[in-house]
């Protein structure tokens, strides 16, 4: 008791500072941003964990990680501890750790931080996932006897990753089939480099190839080969494939040559590697004054990458204000020090062309905001008479992605919603087809890395009842 | 995963006959769908349209044209080569159905791509004729092929090396002067002939379907760069094409959208010299 009340007097009240580039330096290369804690940081970190006897943070995370578990290893020191720990939970702690929106999960209900800075759990995930990356020892879980059920898995994003580890594991064979010629999904060609490596990708999905699970690459499921034909020689299937339709604004001029959808912009650069043409076959431009239309951390991304792509100004446009920026709050920041401009309050209304059909400017409103809407975030009503125009000569839209309407499109049977997305139950994936399941973006729209995570282990859970009460006559081919 | 090549030959100056091995396509590919391909790992991400294919053997032919810096390492590749990327079938299949008669017409390589197509139709019982047109008889390929399937099949050169002299618009005086009257007309080939095509039906209000071309990344509708307008809508060509109505298209736009990224692509080609790139340099 005595040793408890003296820790609490020794808590350091605000978090151990992240090394990072400095934004002069990172706007001139696409390498990581945040530099990792040293191994004194992060044991001083998780040593501002209370340790509480009743942890909130744990159900804040959407794979339910022990998080006072594997913090504790580190505060001792032990970091290959931490990181098994992690692993029991999240296949993919290198990711989670810089992408996961913390402040959103589990550090908004750090109970420290009701009264100084929470623990920075993401940091410190990440630092345990870097540390067994280093150490080039990797943890491996036993993995349960053949089952000799076969199980098919569409995309190969952090959805269908999760379930493709956590289906090897209880020895079920597992095939992943990815459209791309690359893995990760969103991963490898959403996030840029620079938020988070590719070699990181590469290496989490060579861990699930490490569990047994295949991958094949350049296998459009909905074209290569129909979801029917696909159940008839899987005993079940997993469709992960994401949200992959971009939205645009629906504005005149939108065609013009320079106007992007980020998906678009982001592709270039993140899986063609654009920013190395012509050492890499793919172009991309340079353009001199970039606005990003949006406020997420897709958008983010876009105007992070146009200032590393030499834009004398990178523009963010969104019609709400500061607050009610969807994007990670760390990705805001690095890209206001970067010298991201931001236009709030601020719509574009037409896309303006010269006579060779190229961009060079937008007509935009002023907005002001009105009463909440659905999202309960309030709503932009614009400014009469407030119109004028941005000399802009690249446009990229981040205002969201639907799902991809590929197996939507293609599949009989199956049921999807007005958003063009699968429906599938919350808690266990199912799908309106037997043998069927869904997760991730595919299912709820463009959400985040963690969430599509969360949706994969349910399903996982589920298929792995399904597939243990088969009779075993019900062979797949049979 | 490489993907073999089985073989590749220059078949007319410029224009090459593209055989690679893919299993997984050849089972499911249909006329009218397209790959994409990477030719080395650095590559760009290539459309290229079936030109025909062997669910046996596990293998698709595609006709390409040199006319810029990808196109160009394919042109290099010999039997037994591999490339890292081979993805597909992409697109939608092309409309096969007992129309009555159709005209296809073709140039560049869209005479590649039409030869599935007059098969198929033929199979179903259409009356087929097939329109090649090139700037001169040297360019003309696949003729006997198309022969098979096609009922009469007539030749429009530019230089008027052989049959008719001129480009398609010769079109109409081919269809007066044989008193033919298509329910459906078919063009494959470049932008600009495409285009030509509809000008010339439009008239006559034929029922014309042409396949679109436009740059491409991904091909299974993520990025959006493909787009282009039919009927005043914005339509993703590797989606909700690449077969369209073409008398709806706006083809200025799509013209100007295909000429984005000329400077980086095609100008280096065409400085050095190589003289391998196609005349209209646009398509």
């Amino acid at each position: 008791m005595a040793d408890e009340v003296k820790k609490k007097k020794e808590i350091i009240p605000t978090r151990m500072p992240m090394p990072k580039q400095t934004p002069e330096e990172r706007i001139r290369n696409f390498d990581e941003v945040a530099l990792g804690f040293t191994g004194e940081l992060a044991i001083a970190e998780a040593q501002r964990c209370l340790q509480c006897k009743k942890p909130q943070c744990i159900a804040g995370c959407p794979v339910e990680v022990d998080i006072p578990g594997f913090i504790s290893r580190i505060a001792e020191g032990d970091f290959a501890g931490g990181i098994k720990v992690l692993k029991e939970k999240n296949a993919l702690p290198a990711v989670c750790g810089r992408v996961c929106p913390q402040e959103e999960q589990c550090e908004k209900v750090c109970v420290l931080g009701k009264k100084m800075e929470p623990v920075a759990v993401g940091r410190l995930e990440r630092f345990a996932a870097d540390y067994e990356a280093s150490e080039g020892k990797q943890e491996f879980p036993d993995i349960a006897p053949k089952t000799g059920r076969r199980v098919a898995i569409v995309g190969s994003g952090p959805a269908g990753i999760t379930v493709a580890a956590d289906l090897a594991v209880l020895g079920h064979e597992v095939v992943v089939f990815e459209a791309l010629h690359d893995v990760g999904g969103v991963l490898m060609y959403g996030i840029p480099e620079f938020r988070l490596p590719k070699a990181i990708v590469q290496r989490e999905v060579d861990y699930v190839r490490k569990l047994g699970a295949d991958v094949i690459l350049d296998y459009v499921v909905g074209k290569t080969k129909s979801m029917e034909s696909l159940l008839e020689e899987f005993d079940a299937v997993f469709v992960g494939s994401g949200a992959g339709l971009p939205w645009f604004l629906g504005i005149p001029g939108e065609n013009l040559n320079g106007v992007y959808s980020a998906n678009e912009y982001l592709t270039r650069v993140n899986l063609m590697k654009g920013y190395l043409f012509p050492q890499f076959d793919t172009p991309i431009k340079r353009p001199h004054r970039v606005a990003v239309v949006g406020g997420g951390n897709v958008a983010m991304d876009s105007a992070r990458t146009a200032l590393r792509l030499g834009a004398d100004e990178s523009h963010i446009v969104y019609r709400r204000s500061r607050d009610e920026l969807p994007a990670r709050i760390e990705e805001v920041e690095n890209a206001e020090e970067e010298g991201v401009i931001f236009d709030f309050l601020t719509l574009p209304t037409k896309c303006l062309g010269n006579e060779r059909g190229w961009l060079v400017g937008m007509e935009c409103l002023r907005m002001e905001l009105g009463e909440p809407d659905a999202s309960g975030r309030r709503k932009p009503v614009p400014i009469e008479g407030s119109g004028f125009i941005m000399e802009v000569d690249a446009m990229v839209a981040a205002i969201g992605n639907s799902p991809n309407p590929l197996i939507p499109r293609t599949t009989k049977g199956l049921t999807i919603g007005r958003k063009g997305n699968i429906e599938a139950d919350e808690e266990t994936g199912k799908t309106s087809l037997a043998g069927v399941w869904a997760g991730g973006d595919v299912v709820t729209g463009a959400a985040t890395v963690i969430n599509a995570m969360g949706a994969g282990r349910k399903a996982a859970r589920s298929m792995h009842e399904y597939l243990t009460s088969l009779e075993s006559d019900k062979k797949a081919g049979s | 995963m490489p993907y073999r090549i089985i073989e590749r030959r220059m078949t007319v100056p410029n224009i090459h006959e593209f055989v690679v091995e893919a299993p997984n396509v050849a089972a499911s590919i249909r006329p009218g769908q397209f790959v994409i391909v990477r030719p080395t790992d650095r590559g760009e991400r290539v459309p290229l349209s079936v030109a025909d294919f062997d669910r046996d053997k596990g293998t698709v032919t595609s006709l390409f044209q040199e006319v810029g810096e990808s196109t160009s390492k394919l042109a290099l590749l010999k039997p037994g080569d591999t490339i890292p990327t081979y993805a597909g079938p992409l697109g939608g299949a092309s409309e096969i159905a007992n129309f009555g008669s159709v005209m296809l017409v073709a140039g560049c390589f869209g005479i590649g791509s039409i030869f599935p197509l007059a098969r198929a139709l033929k199979e179903v019982g259409n009356t087929v004729w097939v329109i090649l047109e090139a700037r001169g008889q040297h360019l003309i390929y696949w003729e006997e092929k198309l022969k098979e399937y096609a009922d009469k099949l007539w030749v429009i050169t530019r230089d008027g090396t052989r049959g008719f002299r001129g480009h398609v618009s010769r079109l109409p005086d081919i269809l007066s002067a044989e008193g033919l009257k298509p329910d459906r007309v078919i063009a494959n080939g470049c932008t600009f002939m495409m285009k030509r095509v509809t000008d010339m039906t439009r008239p006559l209000g034929i029922m014309t379907i042409v396949s679109m071309n436009p740059i491409m990344i991904d091909g299974t509708g993520m990025c959006g760069v493909c787009r282009l307008t039919v009927g005043g809508e914005t339509k993703f060509a590797c989606v909700d094409g690449p077969d369209f109505n073409g008398h709806l298209i706006d083809w200025n736009e799509f013209l100007q959208r295909r000429k984005t990224y000329y400077e980086e692509e095609v100008e280096p080609l065409r400085r050095s010299g190589s003289g391998t790139v196609h005349h209209c340099r646009t398509c």
